[in-house]
């Protein structure tokens, strides 16, 4: 089993076709089911923060997911695990504070967030595993492990469960927060559901593209999808199925190119997020009634 | 026929920041009665129908729907409200079926899909508001007047006994207002209650059964519509109605 990161160059081969040889290499196959994993989960619950206008969110709780992380390097815990409990506390604490409105939260925001990233540097640095930092901050998925794997696909899963269970419900509270109230909806439950759902979602997010990039997955498909479908229903389903492909194809793209991963699998989402945009306006122009 | 209260609001006030905005307000909604609430802007209304509904809390006082104390009402399909202003559209986008099925919600089974059932109630309600053509269209995609049509549709679905509209006209043509008219009326001849929130009663006119006028959180006149009345609420030009905004609004 070879165990570079870098296939052997050869220049024959059609750069078109993905190597067989990929799949046979262990760290590989495990990089691609956490890729496909996270590609799916995260615009699923992505959705209903863009149509929050919530975008953002993910990135304030993966400040904080920054810290868990690090605590798990101090403590000798599985990261991941760690990381995904620290977020969970930030997801329903900034729902808290979200509930509360718009001024006092402010700021209060703004000191859990930093308060995350300086707690996480300072936990890194004491525990002696600073250098492995850069790889939750930027993703490390072909330092996948077994372990990670499975918290990857029990932690995604339940976020898929909750989405496909919830969904009429959360799309009703994402739509129109009050008439869902006057509904007879619990509301108050949907919002934390969601938030913890988002916060699950960032710590298995960032395994693959890092804390930094955890927002990119969660958000940009779904920016792609919404330019083009109609429903809310095909936007979910449709941005669960290109952040899948868009993962694994960021994988073996930066397999192939010899680049990082995580940033990989972001530039390209951003590249076809513009193609999309042209797509869509020229759409636009030949349906514009005359 | 002695009416039932479909809804009551029992020496309230409601405080939002530091303004009083309600004053021991007392009014009472009866069964298949169709009633305009007017005012001028920062009068209460809004604040008026948000603390009916639970959306606002209330500082003393008592709220009540159907003859149930506000906090142990469970039969929010009894209830249809069309909010003031059109809730997020945001870039997601959402057909016109997808608005008015969210509806159904507090019918629908939870933990699943809305049922065959829910659809068919959507389709039906869209067709009485002219707007079947259009269930599968983008919402963003439609006027202003349609986007209207399709949340009182939504508050239509479950074909609610009490039926509350918040400005629902206030940025709606002529032609919609008509349209609308007539949809309400269907709805009060079948014993519907309307408690309608307006600075203008427009092509709604013939409808009401009783007007209510707000001043300053109190209620200054409550009775048969008066002609004066309306006509110095039609007055108010149409850029006057998001001029100031209630405190209640964001």
């Amino acid at each position: 089993m070879p165990t570079t990161l870098r296939r052997q160059h050869t220049p024959a081969a059609c750069p078109g076709i993905a190597d067989v040889e990929v799949f046979q290499l262990e760290f590989m196959r495990r990089a691609l089911l956490a890729a496909l994993v996270v590609g799916i989960t995260a615009p699923s619950i992505g959705v209903f923060l863009v149509q929050r206008r919530l975008s953002l969110l993910g990135d304030g709780i993966g400040h904080v997911a920054f810290m868990g992380v690090a605590a798990g390097l101090l403590f000798g815990t599985s990261p991941v695990i760690t990381g995904i409990v620290a977020a969970s506390l930030a997801g329903a604490g900034i729902e808290v504070l979200r509930e509360k409105g718009r001024t006092a939260s402010d700021v209060a925001l703004a000191l859990i967030f930093y308060g995350g990233i300086a707690g996480g540097a300072l936990l890194a640095f004491k525990s002696g595993q600073s250098n492995q930092i850069l790889g939750y901050l930027f993703g490390s998925v072909l330092t996948v492990n077994t372990q990670d794997l499975r918290v990857l696909i029990v932690a995604g899963g339940l976020v898929l469960l909750a989405v496909a269970l919830w969904r009429k419900e959360l799309f009703a509270v994402c739509y129109d927060e009050e008439v869902a109230r006057v509904s007879g909806l619990a509301v108050r439950k949907l919002n934390f559901l969601m938030a913890l759902a988002a916060a699950v979602t960032v710590g298995v997010t960032m395994r693959v593209v890092g804390i930094l990039l955890v927002s990119a997955l969660l958000v940009i498909p779904v920016a792609i999808v919404q330019q083009l479908s109609k429903s809310f229903r095909s936007t979910l389903l449709a941005s669960m199925m290109l952040g899948g492909a868009l993962a694994v194809g960021g994988v073996l793209l930066a397999y192939q190119m010899d680049t990082s991963p995580g940033a990989t699998i972001v530039l390209t989402a951003i590249g076809i997020f513009f193609l999309a945009a042209l797509l869509a306006q020229a759409i636009d122009r030949r349906t514009a009634p005359a | 026929m002695s009416a039932q209260p479909v809804a009551e609001l029992r020496t309230v006030d409601v405080v939002l920041g530091q303004r009083e905005v309600l004053k021991a307000l007392s009014v009472s909604f009866y069964e298949g009665q169709f009633v305009a609430l007017l005012g001028s802007n920062g009068s209460g209304k809004t604040t008026l129908v948000r603390a009916l509904l639970g959306l606002l809390p209330v500082s003393s006082g008592d709220v009540r729907l159907f003859d149930t104390p506000l906090g142990k009402f469970r039969e929010w399909r009894r209830i249809g409200y069309v909010p003031q202003r059109f809730g997020a559209t945001s870039g997601v986008p959402a057909t016109v079926e997808e608005v008015v099925l969210t509806g159904r919600i507090s019918v629908a089974r939870r933990m699943r899909g809305f049922s065959a059932a829910d659809r068919r109630a959507a389709r039906t309600v869209l067709e009485q508001m002219g707007l079947g053509d259009l269930s599968r269209r983008r919402v963003s995609q439609l006027s202003g007047g349609q986007q209207q049509r399709v949340l009182i549709a939504r508050s239509l679905v479950n074909r609610p006994d009490f039926l509350v509209l918040d400005e629902p006209v206030s940025s709606v043509d002529l032609e919609n207002q008509e349209l609308f008219a007539r949809s309400v009326e269907l709805l009060s001849q079948s014993n519907t209650s309307v408690l309608l929130v307006a600075h203008a009663l427009g092509a709604m006119e013939p409808l009401v059964h009783r007007t209510v006028v707000l001043d300053r959180g109190k209620v200054v006149y409550d009775g048969v519509p008066l002609a004066e009345h309306q006509d110095e609420h039609a007055h108010h030009p149409p850029a006057a109605t998001h001029a100031g905004g209630l405190p209640g609004d964001r």
